[in-house]
């Protein structure tokens, strides 16, 4: 009898398009590469009437067909089986849109400010007698005919969170930058309708220019920045086996389980909600509780949801529906945490808080100084206050920090880190306690065998093709070291070992010190394997999970600087032991989920700055508490998105690359607000004063944006 | 300077334009998937072999 293959429904996330073909748009998981994407659309767009295309920079898939609605599923279904992870998406991203309506805007700015330099330049360096008045009012007509447009159409994301801030009794950066240009045009324009020398609209559009790239810069790295929870959610939205009463299996939404189902979950697949084992077998915790080896359960045991099967097909009782499982605790945790995410204030926000009501009182003093004291007509004196609007507009504070940013990432982006979070360096400096995860961050989570001391060959070849004849991690560890086929007649006793009875009747056995009756083993918590022949004294085979090569020099270098913290799921003997052999003071064995995360909460509410270094999905609540978090590109998606940062080389090395790249860009940010500062202290008196022509103001303004900009392209170079 | 009045709505012309090409190429798509558009460059083309055998 042959099963048909599970398929599950995305019926739901169907769009019919205009023509009647049915569209899918879904995310792809465990795409790594560029041909992944292409087998992926090779397969799909093989069938006729189908059309698929992977955006491999996104990780999306949309697939469009004609004809039946359930021919999708079928497609997917065979998608799935290559090994990809789908999840649908409902509609297109708003941030993407503003995305590109931000590169919209600066293109229509860059667009303007080009061709107004070309009657700038015309007008600055004519003098009066070689350039007739009607001429240059001819210029100024069509600088206005440009600038105005511009104004509207680019100034408009300037405008709206200037409103938006306005409104809600707020101000920020946009609000004098707003007053500034509209200020500026409207002066502009009745200058040159009454044909007089000075109009503003080469620095407007500049102004815009300058300003919209470092707003889309610090837009693009904010983007890579996405909710972990949801994505937590989505992994846990599988489609569950559950057996029914009269014994058939019906696929069901994971979210759709209700205590009292009985959950069916084949080998190698995930338990979707906590539960009670009502077989014996084996499952993989690692996930949930950062162990290294699989658990034997047994009937009634308690399972939760994030195990995998490792074993013979399960059978669960489901206890609690998906909210009120473990990994429901975990989510509601981080989107707290997401949420809560808003406390920091970043630097260029707080500088936002003083500027704003600074820039506007000078402007303000200048006007009256000029009207009132100097006895200068209204429009003149007006016109000088603007020119203090438009000096003092920060061009140069706008490009500082995402200019900075961009290198940065950029640098480190090459040296294999990815930086997810825009703020993450400018938190990153803050730190003063780094919290380590233990298995896959510290080690490399991968069991290695230590080498046994005086063996016979013959008992070595024994102990591998037994070794050989199971799955189990240790075992596998094994056959890594001493290669070997299976050796026959070699039988899998229930989760405790494997077994041979020989040809005279005597058995052999490895496995478990209690499979052996091995009472008095050395205590030292380590992994282990016993192996006996009847009638001969047991051997032992201990198995260590490896550190990594330069996990000791980084750790001793950063315990000089940082206070060191090790939180470890694993046995408290374990941890005990790796703390001990990199020098850390302080470590934690046996830590739960929940309980990773309220101790990252006790350190954060006594004032202290965590740096949280972990890579399962026990440590993403965790990550998601922490100051700032990081990531190996090994662990699972769920940490990488809780992660401010992931790294991809393996080893620690990143991890102190990382927090001298902090230091060294916020070093570099400070400079460009210093040299930003002192641009001002030197045009704003001019300004004041009233010497600021519009060559003056176009000229300062970019040079003090170039000296930004090229102070932090210096992060790229070393 | 009679040359001006033309020459300045040419020049702003040619301006419109490339800032047309532009907007064009962002609606269109060509900054959608920057990375996977530099490796399809590499992927082979499926209907070569049919192609080379019309050729014959």
């Amino acid at each position: 009898m042959t099963k048909a293959k599970p398929v599950t429904d995305y019926s739901a996330h169907i769009r019919v398009n205009a023509d009647g073909t049915n569209q899918l748009r879904l995310i792809v998981a465990g795409m790594h590469c560029a041909g992944c994407a292409f087998k992926i659309e090779k397969m799909l767009n093989g069938h006729s009437g189908v059309e698929a295309r992977v955006n491999v920079t996104e990780k999306r898939l949309s697939l469009v067909w004609a004809g039946d609605r359930a021919v999708g599923n079928n497609l997917l279904a065979d998608v799935e089986t290559m090994g990809f992870q789908l999840s649908p998406l409902k509609q297109a991203g708003t941030e993407d849109a503003g995305l590109k309506h931000l590169l919209r805007c600066i293109a229509v700015s860059g667009f303007a400010s080009g061709n107004l330099m070309v009657f700038s330049m015309a007008l600055w360096f004519s003098g009066r007698d070689s350039m007739g008045g009607a001429t240059r009012d001819l210029m100024h007509w069509y600088s206005a005919l440009i600038t105005l447009p511009t104004v509207i159409y680019a100034g408009m994301p300037f405008f709206k969170s200037a409103w938006h801030a306005l409104r809600h009794g707020r101000t920020n950066m946009d609000v004098p930058i707003s007053v500034a240009v509209t200020l500026a045009s409207a002066v502009s324009l009745y200058e040159t309708f009454h044909s007089s020398e000075h109009a503003y609209f080469d620095s407007v559009a500049m102004l815009l220019f300058l300003l919209l790239i470092g707003r889309y810069l610090d837009a693009r790295v904010r983007l890579q920045a996405k909710s972990a929870a949801a994505d937590l959610l989505q992994v846990m939205q599988g489609t569950a086996s559950v057996t029914e009463e009269d014994g058939h299996i019906r696929r069901i939404p994971s979210d759709a389980l209700v205590p009292g189902m009985r959950l069916y979950v084949a080998k190698g697949e995930k338990i979707l909600a906590d539960g009670t084992a009502l077989n014996t077998g084996d499952v993989d915790t690692s996930a949930i509780t950062g162990e290294t080896l699989p658990r034997h359960i047994c009937v009634g045991d308690a399972v939760l949801a994030g195990m995998i099967n490792m074993g013979a097909p399960l059978d669960i009782r489901v206890d609690k529906t998906q909210q009120g499982s473990l990994i429901g605790d975990i989510i509601a945790l981080m989107q707290r945490a997401e949420q809560g995410g808003a406390v920091y204030v970043r630097i260029a926000d707080r500088i936002a808080r003083w500027y704003t009501p600074v820039v506007h009182a000078l402007a303000l003093i200048t006007f009256l100084g000029w009207w009132w004291l100097g006895g200068v007509a209204f429009q003149p004196a007006l016109m000088c206050a603007v020119t203090v609007l438009i000096i003092t507009c920060p061009c140069a504070l706008g490009l500082a920090v995402p200019v900075a940013q961009v290198m940065a990432g950029g640098r480190l982006f090459r040296r294999g880190m990815l930086l997810k979070s825009a703020d993450a360096l400018e938190r990153l400096e803050k730190i003063d306690t780094i919290v380590f995860d233990k298995t896959g961050t510290l080690t490399t989570g991968k069991i290695v065998m230590d080498p046994p001391s005086c063996l016979d060959e013959e008992t070595k070849s024994q102990i591998a093709g037994m070794a050989a004849a199971t799955a189990h991690p240790l075992a596998r560890a094994v056959t890594a070291v001493w290669p070997s086929l299976p050796a026959a007649g070699t039988v899998e006793v229930d989760g405790r070992g494997v077994e041979i009875i020989q040809p005279d009747g005597t058995w052999c056995r490895l496995g478990s010190a209690a499979f052996l009756d091995v009472t008095e083993g050395p205590d030292d918590d380590r992994l282990e394997l016993w192996f006996s022949m009847q009638g001969r004294p047991p051997l032992r085979l201990t198995f260590s999970d490896r550190l990594h090569a330069d996990a000791a020099v980084v750790i001793a270098d950063l315990c000089t600087k940082y206070r060191v913290v090790l939180l470890s799921g694993d046995r408290p003997g374990v941890a005990a032991a790796v703390a001990a052999q990199l020098g850390i003071d302080e470590w934690y064995g046996a830590v739960d989920p929940l309980r990773k995360h309220a101790m990252i909460d006790a350190e954060i509410s006594a004032g202290r700055h965590v740096l949280m270094v972990g890579d399962g999905l026990n440590d993403a609540a965790a990550l998601s508490r922490a100051t700032v978090s990081m990531s190996p590109s090994s662990a699972l998606d769920i940490a990488q998105n809780a992660a401010d940062i992931v790294y991809q080389r393996a080893g620690l090395a990143s991890v102190a690359e990382v927090l001298q790249t902090a230091g060294r860009t916020q070093a570099i940010v400070r400079q460009s607000f210093g040299l930003a500062l002192a641009y001002n202290i030197i045009a704003v008196p001019l300004a004041m004063a009233g010497f600021v022509t519009p060559l003056v103001a176009a000229v300062s303004m970019s040079l003090s944006s170039l000296l930004v900009v090229g102070n932090a392209l210096r992060l790229k170079g070393e | 300077m009679d040359v001006l009045t033309y020459m300045i709505p040419i020049a702003l012309l040619m301006g419109v334009l490339w800032l047309i090409v532009f907007m064009w190429a962002l609606r269109s798509g060509q900054f959608d998937d920057p990375e996977g558009a530099a490796n399809r460059i590499l992927l082979d083309d499926e209907n070569d072999e049919e192609t080379r055998n019309d050729n014959r």
